[in-house]
This record gives C-alpha cells, sequence and structure tokens, in this order.
C-alpha cells in the first residue's frame, strides 16, 4: 500500500531522519492555524497519491497564514490527475542550498536489496540515471546479514560526498534502509534531501510503499497512522464498486476474485488468473473493445461468489455484455463458473444468452460446464480457440449489442 | 532429455498435509511422478494417499536420494521451509507459496545462491517434463496434464502459471509438444530468471526452441536480451508480452505482486522493443506462438 506524503514523513520521523515542522490538515481553517503556529513562510501541498502535483498547481508557498489559507482552499479542491487530495500539508519553507536523492527498493535483476543515491535530487531520477549516471550510485546489499551503516556510507560516498555533509547523509540514508527493512516497505524514498542554508540537512519530501503481503506484521504502525491493516491503496484509493468487489471476494472463502479495478467501457470483464487476465485485456483492447473491468479470478470460486460478481458487473449502467474467459484452466472448474455466471445474469434480471457475449474457459469439468451454457443459449469455445479469437468475438458481439 | 527434472527424479512435498497439498500429492502420482512423501511438523506418521509423514526434511534426507523439494507451506513459514530443505542439502526446490513478504524471498534466494541450490518460484505452479515427471500443481489433474502437455521440441517459461499451461496446451495442439515447462513465478523476485535458466535450454538436445510469457515490472527480460547477445544461443525464441494496457497505468498492480510499472524500463514496450533488438521473435498475440515457433524451426 502507498502512503501519503504526511504518512510517510511520519514513518520517517518515528525512524528518527530530521524533517521540517508540519501539520497534516483538511481545511483552510487548519492550513491557517497551522501556518501561525509554524511562523513565517511555509509551503502548502496537496495530499495525494498520484504524481506530478508540482505542475499541476498543487504545490505552494505561502508567507502569512491567510495566505496559506486562500492556498488550501484551492488546493482541497483541485484534482491532481483526476484525484482530489485528501488534505493539505503546512509546512515551514526551508532555504534550500544543494538537493539529494535517496531510494532503498528491491533489484529483481540482481535479487537484493538496493540503495539508490544521488546528489541530483529534486528531478526525475530516471533522467539522472540516463543522463548522469556519474551523479548515482546504486549499492547491493544482502538481505541475509544484519544491515551496517557502511553500507550506507559507500552509497553517499559512491558520488563523491565527504566531510560533514557524509556522516549527516550517511545517517539520513542508514535510518531510511533500515526502516525499509523493518516496515516491510517494498520503496522508500527521498526525494529531496535538503542541505539548507545553515548546513542542516533534512528529509523534504518522501514516498514509502508497504507490502500488501507484509502488512498484518505492522498493524502498530499502520493503526498509529489511523489506518486498517487490510486497505488496498495503490496510485489512486479504490473505488466504491472495487470496495463492493472485495466485500464479495472476503465474504467466502472459496476462490479468488480479486484486483477488481474499475474503467470506464461497456465491455464487463470476468476474467482470470493473474496472467491470463493480463493478456484478455490487452486482446480485447487490441481487438477494439472498452473494458468496463479489470480483475482476477481463480483458484476455484463458488457458485454463489462468481454469481456475486456478475451481478455487480452487469449491475452498471454503462455494461453492455460481460465475457467469461480465461487460460486453459487446472483447478478451477469450469462447470462451477458456468452455473455460478448464468445465475448472476438471470438474478439480475437479464437473459445470460443475450448478457454473456462469449464464454471461454477450457479445463477441468469443461463438459458439464460446456452442457449447462448450452441449455442456457449461452455462446461458449472451447480449447481450439485462442485467447484473442475468443476476445475478437466478444467485441464482436458486444458491438451488435 | 529435458531440464531440471526427469523420469528419475524424487523428491518430495513440504507443507504435504495442506487441502492443496494433497491434491497435489494425488496428481503427481497418478501422473507417474516419484513423490517419496512429505514434511508437516507434528504430523509424523500419518500418511498421504500412502506416502510416508515426516517432522523433518532430513528424515527422508537420511535414509535415501531426494532430488528435489516443493514448497507448499503457507506464507509464514514458507521462507522457514526453503532453509529447512537447503539445510537439508536438496539441489532443486520448487516454491510454489505466494504471498510471501519479498524481505523473505530475498533472504531465501540468497542463501540458495551462497549454497549452489537450484531455486523455482516463489508463487509458481512448478515444473514438467511431459511423458516424464512433474514436480507440483502444473496441469492439474493427471489426465488434464497428459491432454495440455504433450511431449515435444520446445522449452516452455513463463510468469504466470495458467499461462504456461495455456501456451503448452496450444503448442501441443499444434502437434510441436514441450520438452519441459516451467512456471518460474511471478514475484518481483524469483529463484530462477530466464537468463538463469536459457543455459538449461541450449544445452538439452530435445529443445528446439522456447516459448516465453512475460508480463510489465522488473527487468528480467533485459537480462535475458543481454544473455543472447552474450552467448550466441541459436534456438529460436518466442516471447509474448501481456499487459500492454498497464504502461499507461503507472503504480497499479495488476495480475502477480512483480507486476507493477515503476519505471520507463519496467513497462511492456521498452521490454518488447528490448527482446526484439535481441534476436527474439515477439508475438503479438497469445495465438500466434505455435505458428511463429514453426517458423522458426523451419528457417534455422
Amino acid at each position: 500500500m502507498r502512503f501519503y506524503e504526511y504518512e510517510s514523513k511520519r514513518i520517517l520521523a518515528k525512524a528518527g531522519i530530521p524533517l521540517p515542522k508540519s501539520q497534516f490538515c483538511t481545511t483552510a481553517e487548519e492550513a491557517r492555524a497551522a501556518a501561525a503556529a509554524i511562523g513565517g513562510p511555509v509551503v502548502v501541498k496537496s495530499q495525494v497519491l498520484s504524481g506530478g502535483r508540482m505542475k499541476a498547481g498543487g504545490v505552494k508557498f505561502a508567507d502569512t497564514p491567510d495566505e496559506a489559507a486562500k492556498h488550501a482552499t484551492d488546493i482541497l479542491v483541485l484534482p491532481i490527475q483526476s484525484l482530489l487530495p485528501v488534505g493539505v500539508l503546512v509546512e515551514e519553507k526551508q532555504q534550500v542550498v544543494q538537493e539529494y536523492y535517496a531510494a532503498v527498493t528491491y533489484d529483481g535483476r540482481a535479487k537484493r536489496p538496493v540503495i539508490i543515491f544521488s546528489d541530483m535530487g529534486g528531478i526525475d531520477i530516471e533522467e539522472v540515471a540516463e543522463q548522469h549516471p556519474e551523479h548515482l550510485s546504486r549499492t547491493h546489499f544482502s538481505a541475509l546479514r544484519p544491515f551496517s551503516d557502511y553500507i550506507a556510507k559507500s552509497a553517499v560516498a559512491g558520488v563523491g560526498i565527504t566531510g560533514n555533509d557524509l556522516t549527516a547523509l550517511t545517517r539520513i540514508v542508514a535510518g531510511l534502509t533500515r526502516l525499509f527493512l523493518e516496515r516491510d516497505l517494498t520503496l522508500a524514498e527521498i526525494n529531496p534531501i535538503g542541505k539548507l542554508a545553515d548546513g542542516r540537512i533534512i528529509a523534504l519530501d518522501c514516498h514509502a510503499d508497504m507490502e500488501q503481503e507484509a502488512q498484518r506484521q505492522h498493524l502498530d504502525l499502520l493503526k498509529d497512522l489511523g489506518l486498517v491493516g487490510d486497505e488496498k491503496r495503490q496510485a489512486r484509493p479504490p473505488t466504491d464498486f472495487e470496495m463492493e468487489a472485495e466485500r464479495i471476494d472476503g465474504a467466502d472463502p472459496r476462490g479468488v476474485a480479486g484486483n477488481l479495478t474499475e474503467f470506464d467501457g461497456d465491455l464487463g470483464l470476468i476474467i482470470g488468473a493473474g496472467g491470463g487476465s493480463l493478456t484478455l485485456f490487452d486482446a480485447v483492447r487490441d481487438a477494439g473493445g472498452r473494458p468496463a473491468n479489470y480483475c482476477e479470478i481463480g483458484g476455484n470460486p463458488s457458485v454463489s461468489k462468481a454469481a456475486n460478481l456478475t451481478k455487480l458487473i452487469i449491475s452498471r449502467p454503462n455494461v453492455k455484455k460481460i465475457a467469461v474467459m480465461m487460460n486453459v484452466v487446472s483447478n478451477t472448474r469450469v462447470d462451477i463458473v458456468a452455473r455460478g455466471v448464468v445465475k448472476g445474469c438471470i438474478e439480475a434480471g437479464f437473459d445470460p444468452a443475450q448478457k454473456i457475449a462469449i464464454f471461454r474457459i477450457p479445463g477441468s469439468w469443461e463438459e458439464e460446464g460446456f452442457a449447462i451454457l448450452k441449455k442456457y443459449g449461452v455462446p461458449y469455445v472451447d480449447r481450439t480457440v485462442s485467447m484473442d479469437e475468443a476476445a475478437r468475438l466478444a467485441v464482436e458481439n458486444t458491438k451488435k449489442a | 532429455m529435458s531440464i531440471l527434472v526427469d523420469e528419475n527424479t524424487t523428491f518430495i512435498i513440504q507443507g504435504i498435509t495442506g487441502r492443496e497439498a494433497v491434491t497435489m500429492a494425488r496428481e503427481c502420482l497418478d501422473y507417474g511422478a516419484k513423490l517419496l512423501g512429505g514434511v508437516t511438523p507434528g504430523r509424523k506418521g500419518r500418511n498421504v494417499h500412502g506416502l510416508p509423514v515426516e517432522d523433518t526434511v532430513r528424515a527422508f534426507t537420511e535414509s535415501q536420494r531426494v532430488d528435489a523439494a516443493v514448497v507448499s507451506v503457507p506464507p509464514v513459514g514458507a521462507a522457514d521451509a526453503v532453509f529447512e530443505a537447503i539445510d537439508a542439502g536438496i539441489p532443486l526446490i520448487v516454491v510454489v507459496t505466494e504471498r510471501i513478504p519479498r524481505k523473505q524471498v530475498a533472504q531465501f534466494v540468497e542463501y540458495a545462491q551462497q549454497k549452489g541450490v537450484r531455486l523455482i518460484g516463489p508463487n509458481c505452479l512448478g515444473v514438467i517434463s511431459p511423458g516424464k515427471t512433474r514436480v507440483g500443481g502444473i496441469g492439474g489433474a493427471a489426465e488434464a496434464t497428459r491432454r495440455a502437455f504433450q511431449p515435444g521440441k520446445v522449452g516452455v517459461m513463463s510468469r504466470s502459471g495458467g499461462m504456461t499451461v495455456e501456451i503448452a496446451n496450444s503448442l501441443s495442439t499444434a502437434g510441436l509438444g514441450v520438452s519441459t515447462a516451467v512456471s518460474i513465478g511471478g514475484d518481483a523476485i524469483i529463484g530462477s530468471t530466464y537468463a538463469e535458466l536459457m543455459p538449461l535450454f541450449d544445452a538439452d538436445p530435445q529443445t528446439e526452441a522456447i516459448a516465453i510469457y512475460s508480463e510489465p515490472g522488473g527487468r528480467a527480460e533485459y537480462e535475458l536480451a543481454d544473455y543472447m547477445k552474450a552467448s550466441g544461443s541459436r534456438k529460436p525464441i518466442v516471447a509474448f508480452m501481456a499487459g500492454r494496457f498497464m504502461d499507461d497505468m503507472p503504480g497499479m498492480r495488476f495480475g502477480h505482486a512483480g507486476t507493477i510499472v515503476e519505471g520507463r524500463a519496467d513497462t511492456a514496450t521498452s521490454k518488447v522493443a528490448n527482446l526484439a533488438a535481441a534476436g527474439i521473435t515477439v508475438a503479438e498475440r497469445i495465438g500466434d506462438i505455435p505458428r511463429l515457433i514453426q517458423q522458426g524451426l523451419e528457417g534455422k
């Protein structure tokens, strides 16, 4: 799960990383009070999960509390990449003389955690990597041995930093790395770290992602932040439709109906599993179709789970038809899914023969499944028809509707 | 021949009394695999389909040759099970468990490297050399597995277990068949990548061509492209890249844990370009794979 900046900063503060004074606010009045309490110039920052907030006008400077309140009023209703902020962060403005970049993540190719450090902070780090590789260090380290500070020091020294700056930056990078390891983060990034006019070095903006699979081990931290453990939060918060899908999935332990993601097309998708879903979603788009949702179904869901998901998806007003498609399945029973989607259609008041654009799930119990589909007049194909051909048929049938 | 596993491969299942593992054991036995038994702490003396259950891995390795272990243990105990198998000296470990936190995966992958142990997965369905054996749940029931995986000349590597079966099925239907199929796992860190398995396929006389299924996220395709350039590998390879739609949705996770676009190099578009530059044929549609493999074989 991705944390907002103000949450990430609370996590960093607990790890002893120096930060500017700041206050999270949800109203203009709170922002005014926060600016007055901080005293002096402040920066008002939109709290959204999408990037590019500076360009979009989501970060503004204020010299007075009144000005801070005015900026907060504007920013609180300003969508950034179509997302509204959950609040603003009012933060002490800093005199920055030099910016650095530090991140800890896993490198799948090296199969190790890695510290990425640069003395060109504040800008797109991929651009630094491509155009100024000498200003960027990559320091891999062992996940098995206890973390040692010299690794952070090597990362900082790797771009030619020495003296007091090396000591101060090492402390920050080592703290960030320990936090990354202790809290099962998949990304811990400070960009920029700022060196101030008075010589102090502090974290100005940061970003943390916690592994979804490990959230339950960190309920203490999440509770401190006012969060529940199993919240699914990525580049944007979940929609009502997505929350309802999670509820249906959670209500019945049999099978998985995960990762329902809303789109605005007219073809509802009941597709699975992980890789099959990616392949089929592309195939629908390549055939000129407009998906109404993404999802991953597998692990042999019960009839009622498949039926409830079908109902949820076809009840959306923009959905003309649904396509039920998977790769050749081993563990999911074709007849159970067939029964579920037919039941879902009927319970929602639709004729399965009209509402299901195509059914393509080959695999175990397929004869029984195909018999059910035949009985209800649902168009289906077997394993001799490829996934992309099935997707093309689904799009064609939807266009006819 | 085949790679990793053949008709002589003996193996155990860690976590064998779990619901899914009991099914997997049945399916492996029905397929003719040399499954010796399994481990579940505190369950010594029981049996699964007539095979012994032991408390420890060593109880097996001390009395007989064990070529491989399948780890089918819930996420909280999975890393421990892998460490136990490594310390017991088992040379091939297939981790099917999904949702193991990345830090623990990094730890046991590093340990396996230190000890020279071949690790497949996590978050995979296992390995199959059709007609010889299977190690893991890949393909499901024995009958369904025989239908989808016919013995033949194409090696398969896939980040998706389900798509391993889909691709194998299309190769079998086309009469090409499969030499060995490896479900390598969908996590961000895995024990064996495409590039690490390629030398095995290159050295295997039964394998004449290779089909690869890939996804956005990670850098494994760059490693593969580098291997291709450095090794001069001549067997035709056809790769398919799913999840092209994700290029427009940075930061969103779809499919497997490792499938997330975090930077430009993670996108399907850059990976496709890189693979093509290394001489790998990239299939636009999943259904094109058998035809492109056939063309590759005829053109060599």
